[in-house]
């Protein structure tokens, strides 16, 4: 086979299917922005490092800037247009209008992703850093502000939202309802 | 970024031969750090031969009470599984302690090995690196370099291997299999990084176009009493300026079994096998920690900007293993 530098491929975006031509640089980030017109996902640093471009790809929330689109075929993607069910705001939006969980917007779209993952790891039973005693003897650690705090450290807010982030997802946890794990947040 | 072609592989003798067969080929895991690196021109492959759908990623006893972790297992999975957190509760820390959660969904245990050193001269594609262009100078050794290494460096380099994982790893005599053309092999990761000396583009001891398969760590009974701790610039999110992978096991006053490894001081993660043997059949007190960590620290060569790291890993060595000492005794 001679080198192909592009690949004509089929993303999975917010259950619908597009079928579209990418260069191989493409990232998921620009296809969903430039070539989809879901613009809800932003670009930040481009880097990986502030996390407003995060989606969810099989339930996992990523960093859709260092994702090439080409390996995301195949994946299921959510972004933030995708997060409500029809016209009923998933609780992590509700509880950021809520609480004013933001000031500009523009890592809102990346933090609700994130939080909504968040959410569901540690329904999963998933330990973090600030947790201590990580052995599955010692139990699921409660989601306190602290928790919440390290397990969304890779969404930063420049006008500095992050008391009411906290407590907006705080309080979205409190109102997940069982039985809605998202696929893949189970350990 | 440079153009590139892009495969799937499909089984791991398919992997090899793609990435054979391509001038300048990489393998792609979660591309947290590859991807990057292309972006600013560091990277320049001419084939990424993606391996994310290979059948590496599981994580599973072996029969001899150890644990292999496959290399395209992610770090959250490998984090969250409930034998890791069990048997090696520092692995687990020191992964968690890695990155954010958006990454740690991203990055593999083999990726993880191979990430390169986030040295800002190496960085930097516009200027001279002895890493990136060999013989081009080291401008850290004069310049910036707070957050390099004091132990194991050289005078034409002297960054650190920037890995929480390959700490904890480190300290549980973890044996890294991979395979090539020629068929599976395997080395300890105390020999997967080289000496730096005059050679710090040679980052890995790894047969070319070698693709990492799996992670084996050996049975430790000394490991289910074990801590990682990293110290930061930042709460979260930041890469170690020191950190300490150990595990210790007390028997009426005495070091039975002791495991410790350091992190950000070295080009790789550094096991500290002076101060291990030094408290080997020793008292478990804050003095002998504090002795056999001046005695691994008596080899550091720090530079006039990070000599702050001697009495940090001192401290970090002590803290952590006056702590689990405390817990054995309790």
């Amino acid at each position: 086979m001679s080198p192909a530098t592009s690949s004509t491929i089929t993303l999975t975006v917010n259950g619908e299917k597009h079928t579209l031509a990418v260069d191989h640089r493409t990232t998921l980030l620009d296809a969903l922005r430039e070539r989809l017109g879901l613009t809800g996902s932003k670009k930040g640093c481009d880097q990986g490092q502030c996390g407003a471009c995060t989606v969810l790809v099989d339930g996992r929330r990523t960093v859709s800037c260092l994702q090439l689109a080409v390996g995301a075929e195949g994946r299921e993607v959510t972004t933030i247009e995708g997060v409500a069910d029809g016209d009923r705001l998933h609780p992590v939006q509700q509880a950021f209008l809520d609480l004013d969980g933001y000031q500009c917007g523009y890592c809102t779209p990346g933090q609700i992703c994130s939080a909504v993952a968040v959410i569901e790891e540690h329904a999963a039973g998933w330990p973090s850093v600030a947790t201590g005693d990580v052995r599955p003897e010692a139990g699921a650690p409660e989601l306190t502000a602290e928790e919440i705090r390290e397990r969304m450290s890779g969404n930063l807010c420049r006008c500095g939202a992050y008391v009411s982030i906290v407590q907006a997802v705080a309080r979205a946890a409190d109102a997940r309802t069982p039985g809605t794990e998202a696929e893949g947040a189970t350990a | 970024m440079k153009e590139f072609d892009y495969r799937r592989a499909d089984g791991v003798s398919g992997a090899l031969a793609l990435h054979g067969a391509a001038p300048e080929a990489r393998f792609l895991g979660g591309g947290t750090n590859l991807v990057d690196l292309m972006k600013t021109g560091i990277e320049r492959p001419s084939l990424l031969v993606d391996i994310r759908e290979l059948p590496l990623d599981g994580i599973e006893a072996t029969g001899d009470g150890g644990l292999r972790i496959g290399a395209t297992a992610t770090n959250s999975d490998t984090a969250a599984h409930p034998e890791v957190r069990r048997r090696y509760p520092a692995l687990a820390q020191a992964l968690l302690a890695g990155a954010s959660g958006q990454l740690r969904n991203m990055a593999t245990v083999g990726g993880n090995l191979l990430q390169r050193t986030r040295c800002g001269y190496f960085s930097d594609a516009t200027g001279p690196c002895n890493k990136r262009v060999p013989g081009s100078g080291c401008p850290a050794i004069e310049g910036e370099h707070h957050n390099h290494a004091i132990l194991g460096a050289s005078a034409h380099c002297v960054a650190t291997h920037p890995s929480d994982m390959a700490v904890a790893l480190a300290a549980f005599d973890a044996v890294v299999a991979y395979e090539t053309a020629d068929g599976p092999d395997e080395m300890p990761l105390a020999d997967l990084y080289p000496p730096v000396g005059d050679t710090p583009h040679v980052e890995t001891a790894l047969p070319a176009g070698a693709l990492i398969t799996s992670v084996t760590l050996p049975p430790a009974p000394v490991a289910a009493a074990s801590r990682y701790r990293k110290v930061r610039e930042r709460a979260s999110f930041a890469f170690a300026i020191g950190s300490v992978a150990a595990a210790l096991e007390v028997r009426d006053g005495t070091v039975h079994d002791v495991r410790l490894a350091f992190g950000a001081v070295a080009p790789r993660p550094w096991r500290a096998q002076t101060a291990e043997k030094a408290l080997a059949g020793g008292p478990a007190t804050a003095e002998a920690f504090a002795a056999a960590a001046d005695a691994e620290l008596a080899a550091a060569e720090p530079l006039p900007d990070n000599e702050y790291k001697v009495p940090l890993m001192r401290d970090l060595a002590v803290s952590v293993l006056t702590e689990l000492a405390e817990e054995a005794g309790a």
